[in-house]
């Protein structure tokens, strides 16, 4: 029963980090329409740049959870700049291309100057040690990370749901040749888009850091998972994003309880039973990606 | 040549000439030239696949391969982007009616941003059609068709634009909707609003409009006026393959 309540911990912070890698593709899918293969080393980066920051100038894990997603989410709008933006009305094959091109670019760059090994980064000492709950003790830097990746998820929502930005990322994503022609100035907001959804993904990274080792290779592993996620929730769909994340984590480490082999398999699983079901994705609607 | 009917126009406020376009090898629109003038409403007639949904995607900018020119009050925007085209005054209600899925009914309302003096704020609106009032928190696809018909012209009202492009506002409608289209379109007239609409239903077009554009194979072959259209209709039904 107590390896039942870990696990279930354990599949929240997971989904934790699949929701917030997830929510920042579909963003930028909704609005872009390109699927970012570079979100899980920009991911890493996030961590990368905790770490750095720690190292190099002494700053610790609350700065760099402020600092280090603007920094990367900047970078971001400068490569959406430079290079995302010659994607647009390309055949979809560029947009792999270019964005695992960069995937692979940004982890060698890292490993280049880091290595492949792995560097530890402590939880700040707040949130050190962990919470007995009953039968069961959890480490407390985790509740953390779940508690606070549904704050963001959350705060994201609102801003997607009930204001008058959200309502044009919104409007853009279903149908973004009729928004511009309602007179709303869609390229304007890409930029600002694909910033924040990188800046997303640094802020899994930052959250990270205390709990696995900074690596350059540690988004390649997520980032498979946060694509079974979008479909799952529905491309570009935001709420399918968050709540198939959550589930995707919970699921695996539930199934991991039978057979640990489950845990990798659950989410592939899951999404072909989706795609056979709703090939829309649980919160996509097919008219909406028309 | 398109003949021209005899009533002097004012100014007008749309202007469309030597307009061509393509959709790769096939060739959409050849050189059509028309206008429509102050408070005028003007219908465009023609067959499926004659060029009419083409046109006003090239006038609200929706359409790369076009070229001519357009102007609207005298300004030419062949050049603009289209979202700059709706803030310069035009108002677009697309054939699908372009109801927001993801959006509210008054999301959907509130969308577009207001580009002049409106006559239609959305307590006139929902004054108007007390539904959208009713559903305003709905996702706008739930309202039934006609419904979504209203929000879209609505939303296009709202904006103040002073040109309003309708591609078939009146398709798949019950007659008792149909008229309500007819008395907005002419409530909008009054208030000195320019259209210029597509239109298939013949008897909806002249009941609402002063003049008709005859188009065939991306070109216009004749401008009418309303009499002749009543006049003539029978000869255009059967050109309409109505």
């Amino acid at each position: 029963m107590e390896y039942v309540a870990l696990q279930l911990f354990n599949g929240l912070v997971n989904g934790a980090f699949y929701a917030l890698l997830s929510l920042g593709l579909a963003v930028i899918f909704g609005v872009l329409r390109v699927v970012n293969f570079a979100h899980g080393a920009l991911y890493m980066l996030g961590a990368f740049a905790a770490y750095l920051l720690l190292q190099d100038f002494g700053v610790g894990f609350w700065v760099a959870l402020i600092v280090a997603p603007i920094g990367i989410g900047i970078a971001g709008m400068v490569l959406e700049r430079l290079l995302i933006r010659r994607l647009y009305g390309l055949d979809p094959l560029y947009n792999f291309l270019l964005t695992f091109g960069l995937t692979l670019m940004i982890q060698d760059g890292v490993r280049l100057r880091y290595g492949l090994q792995g560097q530890p980064y402590p939880a700040p000492a707040e949130l050190a040690g962990s919470v007995s709950a009953g039968l069961v003790a959890y480490p407390t830097y985790r509740l953390f990370v779940i508690a606070f990746s549904i704050v963001v998820c959350v705060a994201v929502w609102y801003v997607i749901e009930r204001t008058r930005l959200g309502m044009i990322v919104r409007a853009a994503t279903e149908r973004p040749e009729l928004t511009r022609a309602l007179g709303i100035n869609v390229d304007r907001w890409v930029t600002p888009v694909f910033g924040f959804g990188v800046a997303l993904a640094a802020l899994g990274g930052v959250l990270a850091a205390p709990m696995r080792n900074v690596s350059p290779l540690m988004g390649s592993e997520l980032i498979i998972f946060a694509f079974a996620v979008v479909v799952i929730g529905g491309m570009g769909s935001i709420a399918g994003a968050v709540v198939a994340g959550f589930l995707v984590g919970v699921l695996a480490s539930l199934a991991a309880i039978f057979n640990p082999a489950l845990e990798n398999v659950i989410a592939f699983a899951l999404m072909a039973v989706v795609l056979l079901v709703r090939p829309a994705g649980l919160f996509g609607s097919l008219e909406a990606r028309s | 040549m398109p003949r021209t009917s005899g009533k002097p126009t004012p100014s007008p406020a749309l202007e469309v000439d030597g307009l061509s376009a393509r959709y790769g090898e096939a060739q959409a629109l050849r050189e059509v030239t028309l206008h429509v003038a102050q408070g005028e409403l003007v219908t465009l007639v023609g067959r499926n696949g004659a060029g009419k949904t083409t046109l006003l995607r090239c006038v609200m900018g929706l359409h790369r391969e076009s070229s001519g020119s357009i102007r609207l009050n005298g300004r030419e925007i062949s050049g603009l982007a289209a979202h700059e085209r709706a803030r310069a005054g035009l108002g677009y209600v697309p054939d699908d009616r372009g109801i927001f899925a993801t959006l509210a009914v008054e999301e959907n309302l509130t969308l577009p941003p207001i580009v002049a003096n409106t006559r239609w704020p959305l307590a006139r609106i929902y004054e108007t059609f007390p539904v959208l009032r009713e559903r305003r928190a709905h996702a706008g696809t739930k309202l039934s068709g006609g419904e979504q018909q209203m929000l879209s012209i609505a939303r296009a009202l709202r904006t103040g634009a002073g040109v309003l492009l309708l591609d078939e506002p009146t398709e798949g409608l019950a007659p008792v909707l149909v008229q309500r289209v007819a008395a907005m379109l002419q409530e909008a007239k009054r208030e000195g609003t320019t259209v210029l609409l597509v239109e298939q239903n013949l008897r909806f077009a002249t009941t609402v409009a002063d003049r008709h554009y005859l188009l065939a194979q991306g070109q216009i072959v004749e401008a009418l006026a309303n009499q002749e259209v009543i006049a003539r209709e029978s000869e255009l039904l059967r050109h309409l393959g109505v």
